[in-house]
C-alpha cells in the first residue's frame, strides 16, 4: 500500500467517525448521514481498489481511471457549490423578510 | 393626493439631515428606512419629526426599498418617491418627477441623469452605460439610467412591483418589473449633484462587479 492510500484511508475513517457522531448528536439528519456516508465510502472504495475507476474511465471514454475520478469529483464539487449558493440566497432573502417584518411591526423601531 | 418620500439610509449621518430639511416642502410625508446604521443616522432622523423604520441589521438597498414601499403604502401613499440620502438628488425636481403620475400618464417615473447634458465623471458614465446595456440585454428594459436612485411610483405602480433582490441590483430589478408587469413608465431628466461624498457612497468597480453578478444570478431565480 502506498503512502497516499494510507493517508486518505486514515482521513476517511476520521471523517466517517465524525459523520456518525454528528448524527448521534442530532446535528445532521438521516438524509445527511446517508448522503455523506455514501460520498466517503465511495472515496474509500476508490482508494482501496483503484482498479474500479478503470471501469468508470472506460464507460466515460477517459484515458485513465484516476483522471475519471478527478473529473467526476470536480463536477460533483461544483454542483454542491451551486446548491450551497442557492441555499444561501434563500436564507439571505428570508433574513431580509424577517428584518422587514420586525421593522414594519415593532413599535420600538419606529417613531 | 398624498405624496410620500422614502429615503433608504445606511450610515448617512453627514447628509441625511440636510436631505430631510430640503425635502419637507415638496412632499406630504417623509419616511426614513434606517438600514441598520451604526452611526448617528437614526438619531438625526428622529430629531426631524418624521416617520422612521429601522432594520435591525443591514440588508442592502433592495431590502430597504421594499420595506420603504410597503411602509409608504401602509401610510396611505398615493405617490411614492425614492430619493438617495447622500444628497446627490435635488428635491426641487420632485414636482417635475411626479407630474406624469398626477397627469395619469405614467405609473413609474425614473429620474434620468443622462437626459441632461451635465458632465459626469468618466468612470461613472462608462459604468452606467454598461449597466444600461446589461439591463436591456437581460431584461429587454430600455432606459437611459438603469442605476438611478430617484424614482416616483403611483400607488398602483408600487403595488405591482415584486422586489426580491437585497442589494444594489434592485435598480435593474425594478426596471425588469416595470417591463414584465407592463407598468407605464416615463423618464424625466434630473440633475445630479456630485460631491466627493456622494461619489464615495456610490458604486465603485468592485461593488459594480458584485452587482453585475447579482443581476446575472437573478436570471436563475425567475
Amino acid at each position: 500500500m502506498v503512502f497516499i492510500q494510507f493517508l486518505i484511508i486514515a482521513l476517511s475513517a476520521f471523517v466517517i467517525s465524525r459523520i456518525i457522531l454528528s448524527f448521534r448528536r442530532n446535528k445532521i439528519g438521516l438524509k445527511g448521514l446517508l448522503f455523506w456516508l455514501l460520498i466517503w465510502s465511495t472515496i474509500l472504495t476508490v482508494v482501496l481498489l483503484p482498479k474500479t475507476t478503470g471501469l468508470l474511465a472506460k464507460i466515460l471514454g477517459v484515458g485513465r481511471g484516476s483522471d475519471a475520478a478527478v473529473y467526476l469529483s470536480l463536477v460533483l464539487i461544483f454542483y454542491f457549490i451551486f446548491r450551497i449558493f442557492v441555499r444561501l440566497e434563500k436564507i439571505e432573502s428570508d433574513i431580509t423578510a424577517i428584518v422587514r417584518g420586525i421593522a414594519l411591526k415593532d413599535k420600538d423601531n419606529r417613531k | 393626493m398624498k405624496t410620500v418620500a422614502i429615503i433608504p439610509a445606511f450610515n448617512e449621518e453627514k447628509t441625511l439631515g440636510g436631505v430631510i430639511s430640503d425635502l419637507k416642502k415638496y412632499v406630504n410625508q417623509i419616511i426614513v428606512i434606517d438600514d441598520g446604521s451604526t452611526d448617528k443616522t437614526n438619531q438625526i432622523a428622529r430629531s426631524k419629526n418624521i416617520k422612521i423604520y429601522r432594520h435591525l441589521i443591514n440588508r442592502g438597498l433592495g431590502g430597504v426599498l421594499k420595506t420603504g414601499i410597503e411602509a409608504a403604502l401602509q401610510n396611505g401613499a398615493d405617490i411614492i418617491i425614492t430619493i438617495d440620502a447622500d444628497g446627490q438628488h435635488d428635491p426641487s425636481e420632485i414636482p417635475k418627477l411626479i407630474k406624469p403620475i398626477i397627469e395619469q400618464k405614467a405609473d413609474a417615473v425614473i429620474g434620468s441623469r443622462f437626459l441632461t447634458r451635465q458632465p459626469m465623471p468618466l468612470f461613472r458614465r462608462v459604468g452606467n452605460i454598461f449597466f444600461n446595456f446589461v439591463t436591456f440585454f437581460l431584461f429587454g428594459a430600455k432606459t437611459t439610467d438603469s442605476q438611478s436612485g430617484m424614482r416616483a411610483f403611483s400607488k398602483k405602480g408600487a403595488q405591482s412591483l415584486e422586489i426580491h433582490s437585497n442589494g444594489m441590483e434592485v435598480s435593474s430589478e425594478i426596471l425588469k418589473e416595470i417591463k414584465i408587469k407592463k407598468i407605464r413608465m416615463k423618464e424625466v431628466p434630473i440633475k445630479s449633484i456630485y460631491t466627493d461624498y456622494s461619489l464615495s457612497k456610490g458604486q465603485g468597480l468592485l461593488p459594480g462587479i458584485k452587482t453585475l453578478i447579482k443581476i446575472l444570478w437573478s436570471l436563475f431565480n425567475f
